[in-house]
């Protein structure tokens, strides 16, 4: 790894862990600090929300990679899923252990019955895969069919702005900006998927006349 | 404040002519909003009844219902339609007439601020947080029941009633359990009493009312 890249992602794996940071500090008043009246709903609503940003971040990368041509941004998308996952890992745990408190037939029901509960443990569930794959070894094991798994992350990411819309009471003015967003990140994908169709097409002819293994991973 | 409605003498008052023949006494309530959490409050304040028996309502005035100050100067939230303002809840007249319904002035032994609905709002302890109106300027004497601002927007999620009731869950989430608010964030949760505790003394006012179908 080049000096100028390990420096980015320092910065970029600390500016992730900072969100954490502040709501330990926040937790245990340290500094002035608090979690405000409702703490259980802030530190829900605070790993909810930063794992929502990441994850919409991680879709990001490609379509600013392909505005810009810096190739070397897809090394830190990995670390923002992860980091997303590790969010909604605690955002989950945080519903478990201080709302419901580890009453599993509770929970059960919850996952039955209340609907934006229903998408937002499936959303996470389909993380999972996704964060066991993620390491070079599985990349490179994997090959195509790791870009297929990987684009799961479509799933999760309209699973979990259906999630936050459903659980705001009425004012869906947030909720709705996701997902003009998330609209906007598909349509520049289905575009550029659309204008390389040909290409694609004309090169994997090309390729195959050529034999043996040429095997080519495009990012999803 | 405006009295308008049902009743033999409507008028206007100003908040001295409200408060002056009353005695203002504490009351500690427990507080459950429909988002799941609670608190304990106490409230300064005095019985409705006493307020509403001053204008005479009719025997035909079976409903009570209250208006909110509407002012888009002092209150920046009322420029988006996020409900239909003014913001208006209703009670029966029982309801209304309850003991345990305060006309509320003050709490922590201060005056009401802005944001908890001074001048004068309304707590009925048994019931949801968002019945009780806030920043009253009209009470109307009816003999239909109300519409109330959450249920226009919401009807399948906010009933007429909306009595606190762990076995009716809100659609989209249990209230079951309520986080009582004060504690730290280890505090546990607190299972849900029916009618938020006040059972003994309020349940009679449902008797043969199915709470399920009139949440």
């Amino acid at each position: 790894m080049t000096r100028s890249l390990l420096v980015i992602k320092t910065l970029v794996f600390c500016a992730c862990l900072a969100p954490f940071v502040l709501l330990v500090l926040r937790a245990f008043e340290i500094g002035g600090l608090d979690l405000g009246a409702d703490p259980k709903a802030e530190v829900l609503k605070t790993c909810g929300m930063t794992g929502l940003n990441l994850l919409m971040l991680t879709l990001c990368v490609t379509p600013i990679r392909r505005a810009t041509g810096i190739n070397r941004l897809v090394t830190l998308r990995r670390m923002l899923g992860l980091f997303s996952f590790f969010y909604l890992c605690v955002h989950f745990l945080t519903y478990i252990g201080l709302y419901i408190e580890f009453d599993w037939s509770m929970l059960l029901e919850d996952i039955g019955k209340r609907p934006y509960i229903t998408v937002g443990f499936t959303a996470l569930m389909l993380m999972v895969p996704l964060a066991v794959t993620s390491t070079n070894g599985f990349q490179r094991r994997l090959g195509r069919r790791w870009v297929k798994l990987h684009r799961l992350v479509y799933v999760i990411a309209t699973l979990a702005v259906v999630h936050y819309w459903w659980q705001v009471k009425l004012d869906v003015s947030d909720p709705l900006l996701y997902a003009v967003l998330l609209a906007r990140l598909f349509s520049a994908r289905i575009a550029h998927w659309r204008a390389t169709a040909r290409k694609r097409g004309a090169s994997v002819d090309a390729k195959a006349a050529m034999a043996p293994t040429y095997q080519r991973v495009e990012p999803p | 404040m405006e009295v308008t409605g049902q009743c033999g003498k409507p008028g206007t008052l100003t908040l001295e002519d409200i408060l002056k023949p009353h005695a203002l006494e504490e009351r500690v309530y427990r507080h459950r909003c429909v988002e799941a959490w609670s608190m304990v409050i106490p409230w300064v304040g005095f019985p409705l009844a006493d307020l509403l028996k001053r204008f005479e309502p009719a025997s035909g005035a079976k409903y009570v219902q209250f208006f909110t100050l509407a002012d888009k100067q002092q209150m920046p939230g009322v420029r988006y339609p996020v409900l239909q303002w003014p913001y208006r809840e209703g009670l029966t007249i029982a309801e209304a007439m309850h003991p345990l319904t305060l006309a509320t002035v003050g709490l922590y032994g201060k005056v009401l601020p802005n944001q908890n609905g001074a001048p004068l709002r309304i707590v009925i302890p048994w019931k949801y947080g968002f019945k009780g109106a806030k920043s009253v300027v009209r009470i109307h004497f009816t003999d239909r029941q109300p519409q109330t601002s959450w249920n226009m927007s919401a009807p399948s999620e906010y009933g007429f009633y909306s009595n606190v009731n762990p076995e009716r869950p809100h659609p989209r989430w249990s209230q079951a359990k309520e986080r009582r608010l004060g504690g730290g964030l280890l505090s546990g949760t607190i299972a849900t009493k029916i009618f938020n505790g006040y059972g003994d003394q309020v349940a009679q006012l449902y008797q043969g009312l199915d709470l399920i179908q009139n949440y």
